[in-house]
């Protein structure tokens, strides 16, 4: 498994916005028919480091590979183009359009009649809908409906079926369940699984423990910016997982901390 | 993990899919008033018929009457149409004010002044308004400075411009244009017992704008960018390209109306034509367009200038004093605003909850 050639690799990767440096010297490599957790603190870079990926941001050096070629990615249309979904932190969807235009944002399907392309209308919202009520949200049943009538978890679990429909070989899904429900929490653990299993690459961001080692096979820790642990699954307990997720305090000494003790 | 996949009861499929046979009746008229249209055109309802009314006796309903405000809204409509596309992608352009009369005056002072083809003096015309666009879109996407202040200070550049170009070639602030006859029949003609040119191009290029903004994908992607920039962009859609684009459109098109009234009235002035700004702008709000972007329809747009149009124009036919028509407009801009906010409320509030309920009864 592990002489594979990785999907997605990185090499000395870094990234600065104007003087600040978030992103040093970034190795990782990502196979496919596995799941990446990528852990950290708040503000560690994760969110920044799977831009780069997705193609809003140019990395300030290193190299992108996949499969084993450099790649190079002007925006990301170019890193859709090429395979990788991303479900962003925030947003991903947009209100004041239907379920079935925001499904398709930037990537519509059109029909021709004579010399015009037309959005199809209909097969936007049918495989929109399909693909959200395949996650469990059954209540939805038409993709005229505005976006922003749902609620924030059906909003959530529209952009990660967005994702997982045009996910080609890498999905990538940054804290993709902060805002759901224990069920669609679940829904979306049992996507990752299958995924998986379909043959892609899956980076996951989480700050839950639990979610992590449910559907990890390898491990990468970001404190401020560069990977502070790399490893797979079994090869750590959970008690030191959650510390590095800490950024390298202990559990016990955050306890103390919070109970006044300290 | 596969537990989690047979917890999901069946019943509940089927408890949506019989729900949404019963309400379907409904929704039908539900889904009419979540339209952005809906109350553009109750408005322009309401203020033809008043003014179908009061202005009766003096032919406001005749061939003649009707062409004047028809002809009067054809202008601002040219232009209100894209900067309603603008205003849904959430910019804003009062370039127009000098964008207008500096074409007007590129194609007086080439094609009447210096006496060159018109062809190559509208040709000219538009490439000139094209450039303003483009520089207004590059600022706005490279600066992130609000459009609004942008395109006030090319509003205010483009009209010193033209006046100071006008001077140094002609010595005058306005020339004389006399077009040939194909050009006077496309852009300054009367048809149908009054009717302009411009009139006809404001209905073609609203059939062209309904199938951008509501059938093709880049409507699509103008209503994603007014929705959430920042989304739009991470979806793929060129954001920034998109932006430019629109900047140019407004200013093409609003050379196009400047060149239908400077072969219109065989002249072109130069001064800055600041009510369009404002006209314009109430067009588009009156038509159903958010001020904070994301939503509207070009129909909607379309009954807002007609509107504007019966009120500013239609008025004359009329016995009311004809300097209420701004506290008319005014009222109606306030309302449409408080409507349109409710309108967007209504779109939006489509929520699952009451869907179950509506099935229920
Ligand atoms: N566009 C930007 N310009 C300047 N600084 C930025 C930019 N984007 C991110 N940063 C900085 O980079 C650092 C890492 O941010 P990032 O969003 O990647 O963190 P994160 O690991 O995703 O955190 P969280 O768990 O809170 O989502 C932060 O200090 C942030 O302020
Ligand atoms: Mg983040």
């Amino acid at each position: 498994m592990s002489n594979q050639e990785p999907i997605i690799e990185l090499r000395n990767i870094n990234k600065s916005f104007g003087p600040i440096d978030v992103l040093h010297n970034i190795n990782l490599k990502v196979n496919a028919g596995e799941v990446l957790c990528l852990l950290g603190d708040n503000g560690a870079g994760k969110s920044t480091l799977i831009k780069t990926l997705a193609g809003v941001h140019n990395p300030t050096s290193g190299e992108i590979l996949m499969g084993g070629k450099p790649v190079h990615f002007d925006g990301p249309r170019q890193a859709q183009d090429a395979g990788i979904a991303t479900v962003h932190q925030f947003g991903g969807t947009f209100p004041l359009m239907s379920i079935g235009r925001s499904f398709f944002a930037g990537v519509e399907p059109t029909k021709w009649y004579g010399p015009f392309e037309v959005f199809d209308r209909k097969t936007a919202n049918e495989i929109a809908v399909k693909s959200v009520r395949d996650f469990g949200i059954t209540r939805i049943d038409n993709g005229d409906r505005m976006v922003g009538g749902l609620s924030g978890g059906e909003r959530q679990s529209l952009a990660i079926a967005r994702a997982v429909h045009f996910g080609a070989q890498v999905l990538i899904l940054d804290e993709p369940t902060a805002a759901l429900g224990v069920k669609q929490a679940a829904h979306v653990l049992r996507i990752v699984n299958e995924t998986k299993r379909r043959g892609l690459a899956v980076i996951f961001i989480t700050h839950q423990v639990m979610h992590a080692m449910s559907v990890g096979d390898h491990f990468a820790v970001l404190i401020r910016g560069g990977i502070a642990a790399d490893f797979r699954k079994g090869e750590r307990s959970r008690e030191e997982i959650t510390d590095l997720m800490a950024g390298g305090e202990t559990m016990a000494d955050l306890e103390a901390a919070i109970s006044g003790d300290a | 993990m596969n537990k989690a996949n047979q917890d999901q009861p069946p019943s509940d499929i089927e408890d949506s899919q019989t729900s949404s046979d019963s309400s379907d009746g409904s929704s039908k008229y539900a889904g009419l008033f979540r339209r952005p249209e809906t109350g553009a055109f109750m408005g322009m309802a309401l203020v033809f018929i008043v003014f179908g009314f009061f202005g009766y006796e003096k032919n406001f309903l005749s061939v003649i009457g009707s062409s004047t405000w028809v002809n009067h809204a054809s202008t601002i409509g040219i232009i209100a149409i894209p900067i309603g596309f603008l205003m849904i992608a959430g910019e804003l352009d009062i370039s127009v004010g000098a964008v207008l009369p500096a074409s007007a005056m590129t194609l007086g002072v080439t094609s009447g002044y210096y006496d060159l083809p018109i062809w190559i003096g509208i040709t000219l015309t538009l490439c000139i308004a094209a450039a303003i666009g483009w520089i207004n879109g590059m600022i706005v996407t490279r600066t992130q400075v609000p459009s609004l202040i942008v395109t006030l200070a090319t509003l205010f550049a483009v009209s010193g411009l033209t006046l100071s170009l006008a001077i140094l070639t002609t010595n005058t602030t306005q020339v004389a244009l006399n077009a040939p006859g194909w050009a006077k029949a496309l852009f300054g003609g009367r048809y149908l017992g009054g009717f302009r040119s411009s009139v006809f191009w404001w209905i073609g290029l609203t059939a062209c704008f309904i199938f951008i903004l509501h059938y093709s994908k880049w409507g699509n992607w103008i209503f994603a960018l007014g929705g959430d920039k920042e989304s739009a962009r991470n979806a793929g859609i060129p954001t920034n390209k998109l932006k430019i684009a629109l900047f140019m459109l407004v200013a093409v098109c609003t050379a196009l109306a400047g060149i239908c009234q400077a072969i219109q009235f065989n002249s072109a002035q130069s001064p800055t034509n600041f009510t369009l700004i404002f006209n314009t702008i109430i067009a588009v709000v009156v038509g159903g367009v958010l001020l904070t972007g994301g939503f509207g329809s070009v129909m909607g747009i379309f009954f807002g200038t007609l509107t504007l149009g019966i009120v500013q124009q239609g008025i004359n036919f009329t016995n009311i004093d004809r300097n209420l028509s701004s506290l008319i407009i005014g009222v109606m801009l306030l309302i449409a605003v408080l409507m349109n906010d409710t309108f967007r409320a209504l779109a939006t509030s489509w929520s699952t909850q009451k869907k179950k309920n509506g099935g229920d009864i």
